[in-house]
């Protein structure tokens, strides 16, 4: 009886997200006094494999024959897992692949779940109640799990992770699976250069106060600086004057950074729900009465095209001097 | 082409969130409901588009009561054939799922189309499961869907960028932005949705896997503190010593 973590794994690389549901998992691990074993796939390095240890995995099991994100096959070999460990809970990140494998396990099994865990679950003996967002981050709730197998996906950038110096046992895991029947023809990444914005901790976005896409140089400029993502507002993808997926809101995608820079963003409440879980916002308005800033930690009340270059200015300097 | 496109019923955009019964129910009072705007506006408007150029039927999918006719008569409005409601309280995905997977079985639906999630419980989790329940593959968070015959194309959502699927139908795809374009229904749509047919079917025996015990709030912001704009030296101090950001 084993906590299962599963790890998605993209070009040989354990993903970001991993350690942190990792970690979730030893600590719920450590409450029904058992282990974690972390499931992955592709062409991982055994060296990284025995890493995973440092979050808190005893064994990892790996799937050599799986190259692909394929949902069926992997579905099939969660669930085999699932039997093999006789997992009692199972976590995921709430991912692009933790949304898609989530699920389907849930399906399979007839184990509830509850998606996008933003805390550790409270567990008092088989009953587990856990929290997540809802109402696109305008409210909380908190879950029952009713099943006996409970599956967990956990928001990432939820909890903090500490390291400790433990190193996993690896195994092949193969079992039969059925075979996938969707095939993978490209991965585009997008933007090339820049820092994907759902993983990213620090992140600057613009509005329509910026006037028009040539003039966000001075966005990239301050991100470049502070080694943030760029996103933008709905009105600014809808007018193509940014690509679609940096549009953040509840119709775009929700973040949850550290920081959160908005300029020339008015604060609709469309936009806030998908920031709100942000650590620190900054915002830079010319408009002093401009919503946002009462969802603001910083306000700055002045002329984008003025501030940016300055804060751009400041954080050079500041990181010259640390 | 058959198509099937899960519609959910969502609170309007703007709505002020509360609960009642001790936190444990959303209020519902004096709120305007919608169709999930993901539902409406990539998997409603992309199935209609692939049925004018392929041919074939759209059929819209709803789990509620009576009070869900509204917004499954604007999907109509929309452009959608006919609807199915079951006729029961949508307790949870799973219990959704399960409802649209037993309804949908015996059917031969060459495609299920769903929003990516729904504005108020966020959970994508109806796709996957009703993917899983039928034993077909799931995409998610589709932004592009082209058909060729009976192979689709489609672009989603993965870690760190956008993968091009091939695959053959019939599959469940779940809808992001990009998909399609919102419709604004007409006079005659919304005249013909009045006689077109909206099927009431009774729930089949399914468990909900999950409940809410408690709805909660976030906590208030305190105030925001304001800057000088000539000063950013002290924004980026704030930043580091208080704030711990950077």
């Amino acid at each position: 009886m084993s906590v299962l973590v599963f790890a998605d794994a993209r070009g040989g690389e354990i993903t970001k997200a991993a350690p942190e549901a990792i970690y979730y998992g030893k600590q719920i691990a450590d409450k029904i006094s058992s282990t974690v074993t972390v499931l992955t796939y592709g062409d991982v390095s055994n060296d990284q494999l025995e890493k995973l240890g440092r979050y808190g995995a005893s064994k990892v099991l790996i799937n050599k024959a799986i190259k692909e994100d394929n949902d069926q096959s992997l579905s099939a070999l969660v669930a085999e897992a699932v039997k093999a460990e006789g997992a009692k809970v199972i976590v995921f990140s709430f991912d692009p692949t933790g949304k898609i494998l989530a699920p389907r396990l849930s399906a399979k099994i007839g184990a509830g779940l509850v998606a996008g865990a933003t805390a550790l679950p409270e567990m008092d003996g088989d009953s587990m109640t856990v929290s997540n967002n809802v109402f696109s981050g305008k409210a909380f709730a908190k879950y029952r799990i009713k099943t006996d197998v409970k599956i967990l996906s956990l928001l990432p950038n939820s909890i903090q992770v500490s390291e400790s110096d433990g190193s996993a046992t690896v195994e092949e895991f193969s079992p039969s699976l059925p075979e996938g029947k969707l095939k993978v023809k490209e991965m585009r990444t997008l933007g090339g250069e820049g820092i994907p914005l759902p993983e990213a901790e620090l992140v600057v976005s613009a509005g329509r106060g910026l006037k028009g896409p040539e003039n966000w140089a001075i966005v990239e400029e301050l991100a470049g600086a502070l080694g943030a993502a760029t996103a933008c507002s709905r009105p600014v993808s809808d007018m193509d004057w940014r690509p679609h997926h940096e549009h953040v809101g509840q119709t775009g995608i929700a973040i949850r950074p550290n920081l959160y820079i908005a300029a020339g963003i008015s604060g609709a409440i469309q936009h806030l729900a998908g920031v709100n879980g942000s650590k620190t916002i900054v915002v830079i308005n010319t408009d002093s009465e401009a919503p946002f800033f009462k969802a603001a930690d910083y306000g700055v009340v002045g002329d984008a095209f003025e501030v940016l270059p300055r804060l751009t200015e400041a954080v050079k300097k500041f990181k010259a001097s640390n | 082409m058959k198509i099937l496109v899960g519609i959910s019923k969502a609170p309007d955009t703007t709505t002020k969130i509360s609960f009642t019964d001790n936190n444990t129910k959303f209020n519902e009072d004096k709120v305007q409901f919608i169709v999930n705007p993901y539902d409406e506006w990539y998997a409603l408007v992309r199935g209609l588009e692939l049925k004018e150029k392929n041919g074939g039927s759209v059929t819209t999918i709803t789990v509620g009561g009576a009070d869900h006719d509204p917004i499954i008569r604007k999907a109509l409005a929309i452009g959608a054939d006919d609807a199915v409601r079951i006729n029961a309280e949508p307790t949870d995905a799973y219990f959704v799922a399960k409802q649209i997977s037993d309804y949908a079985k015996d059917q031969g639906y060459d495609l299920i189309l769903l929003g990516k999630e729904t504005i108020n419980y966020n959970g994508s989790q109806v796709g996957g499961m009703v993917a899983e329940m039928l034993d077909m593959p799931y995409v998610s968070i589709a932004s592009k869907l082209e058909l060729e015959g009976t192979t689709a194309t489609i672009e989603r959502d993965a870690q760190g960028g956008i993968e091009v699927l091939e695959g053959e139908l019939p599959m469940v795809i779940s809808c992001a932005k990009g998909m399609a374009e919102q419709r604004i229904p007409n006079m005659r749509g919304i005249m013909a949705a009045r006689t077109k047919p909206l099927n009431v079917v009774e729930p089949t025996d399914s468990p909900a896997l999950t409940e809410v015990v408690e709805f909660s709030l976030p906590a208030e912001k305190g105030d925001v503190k304001l800057i000088d704009p000539e000063n950013m030296d002290e924004l980026v101090k704030l930043l580091h010593n208080e704030a711990k950001v950077i």
